[in-house]
């Protein structure tokens, strides 16, 4: 897959639904008959995927919130194996 | 002996963790006859349907416990009148909710209502790619009001799962029903090998694939994905009679997925029921979560105390759990048998044969015999 554009605007897939579980103590992505448990970093991700937001958007606010630089890298690479997935898509 | 008891050191049943699947079976009633069906054979006879507000206090209390997943099945669960009732309030407790139908009963109001209700998602099911083998295994008149209801399901904008049931019988038209699937912009397709519970075992001699049809079926879908890339996810179950080893049957019993039967009988797994000697409660005597965590019958195949050789000095065991217990029980005539799929057991011979019956010329065949009322 190509680099995604920092415009991208990733929502969750349609059909998906990201919600927290407090019996799992985690963030899920249910889909169809199925459920991924998301790790931390994962789940605060995909919470800023709303299709409004952009890729630096969503990097810039992660920074911001765990006062740290430099996630950059980090996020588009979890974004990129996400549309792969299908976890998230990206609508124009 | 001593380094007997060593080898086959058994763990005790942990605590398992929530029901995060609970599957309700609305009714065994359906408008379909199909051949492959996992339904008890003697479904006629199961006591009365759970009332929705059974329903509803069966979602509240496995929802509390952690389940999260919800299948809504039968029988075909459209037949009764409170789907959408039952969506609604599901959604609202915050589960995924999961309809599987045959088509039969959706139209345009209904789906209007169950989306509005917060349905997540239909699964399909097809029969075959043609009128004629979807009617005839299905021993209904339904392929056109079936392709209705996927165009009304990619309508209401859900993301379209078609299911087919392969089998003998079909399996050589899995290019024209993944032409069928495109064609109705499916966004997954499980091709589900028959699984041989219910009807479908009374039918194997029928409905079991020779292993060319099955290689030449792969590799059909296997071009198909190659040509057409992944915009259509394609999910091909292999029949487990085909398989070396055991499938890890519901990741064990007990320990993620719970059955609430039409009467209100909650199972470790739909076709849990045929297993002897083990009382399953009813929700309508007892509470999900003393069901779930307390009663005999969940907790009997939890951890592998009850397994038997060659199963319980298995390096594998912790993977596969021995296989699937129903048909351990249905092919050996006992539930802590190994699985007989498995190439180590002392029963594989029993698959081996069913599998050489399929390269024979099927003459003289006994009929199929159709789901239906005895």
């Amino acid at each position: 897959m190509d680099t995604i554009a920092a415009t991208a605007k990733p929502a969750i897939g349609r059909g998906l639904r990201l919600q927290w579980e407090p019996a799992q103590g985690a963030h899920v992505l249910l889909y169809p008959e199925g459920m991924i448990k998301l790790n931390g970093s994962a789940a605060e991700i995909m919470k800023r995927c709303d299709g409004a937001c952009t890729v630096s958007e969503i990097t810039a606010d992660l920074e911001r919130t765990f006062g740290t630089h430099g996630l950059g890298a980090e996020v588009e690479a979890f974004i990129r194996l996400a549309l792969e997935k299908k976890w998230l898509e990206i609508r124009s | 002996m001593a380094g007997d008891t060593l080898l086959t050191a058994t763990t005790a049943p942990p605590r398992p963790g929530p029901p995060l699947w609970l599957l309700c079976e609305l009714t065994y009633r359906c408008p379909l006859h199909c051949v492959f069906c996992y339904n008890p054979v003697d479904f006629s006879r199961t006591g009365k349907e759970l009332s929705t507000a059974e329903w509803l206090r069966v979602l509240r209390e496995a929802r509390a416990l952690g389940a999260v997943q919800l299948g809504l099945s039968g029988g075909e669960p459209l037949v009764r009148e409170d789907v959408e009732e039952i969506v609604a309030s599901a959604h609202e407790l915050g589960f995924y909710i999961n309809l599987i139908t045959s088509g039969v009963g959706l139209n345009e109001t209904r789906l209007q209502a169950l989306k509005r209700a917060g349905l997540d998602h239909i699964q399909l099911s097809f029969q075959d790619s043609t009128k004629k083998m979807n009617d005839f295994l299905s021993s209904t008149r339904t392929f056109e009001l079936k392709s209705k209801v996927a165009a009304l399901i990619k309508q209401h904008d859900y993301p379209m799962v078609l299911n087919v049931v392969l089998h003998r019988l079909n399996i050589d038209h899995v290019e024209e029903i993944l032409n069928m699937a495109q064609r109705m912009g499916a966004d997954y397709v499980e091709l589900a090998n028959t699984q041989y519970y219910g009807w479908a075992l009374k039918n194997r001699e029928q409905l079991l694939p020779s292993r060319a049809q099955l290689a030449h079926a792969e590799e059909v879908t296997q071009r198909f994905r190659e040509q057409h890339g992944e915009s259509m996810r394609i999910f091909f179950v292999v029949p487990d009679y085909y398989e070396r080893r055991p499938k890890p049957c519901m990741n064990g019993l007990g320990s993620l997925f719970l059955t609430i039967a039409p009467d209100g009988c909650a199972l470790p797994c739909q076709a849990a029921r045929v297993l002897p000697g083990l009382e399953f409660p009813s929700v309508r005597d007892a509470s999900i979560a003393s069901i779930w965590y307390d009663s005999p019958a969940f907790n009997h195949f939890r951890g592998d105390a009850w397994m038997k050789e060659p199963c319980r000095s298995c390096p594998e065991k912790g993977k596969d759990f021995g296989g699937c217990r129903c048909q351990a029980y249905l092919l050996t005539g006992d539930a802590a048998n190994a699985d007989p799929v498995c190439e180590l057991s002392p029963h594989h011979y029993l698959i081996e044969e069913a599998v050489a019956h399929t390269e024979r010329p099927h003459v003289n065949e006994r009929p199929l015999v159709f789901r239906d009322h005895r």
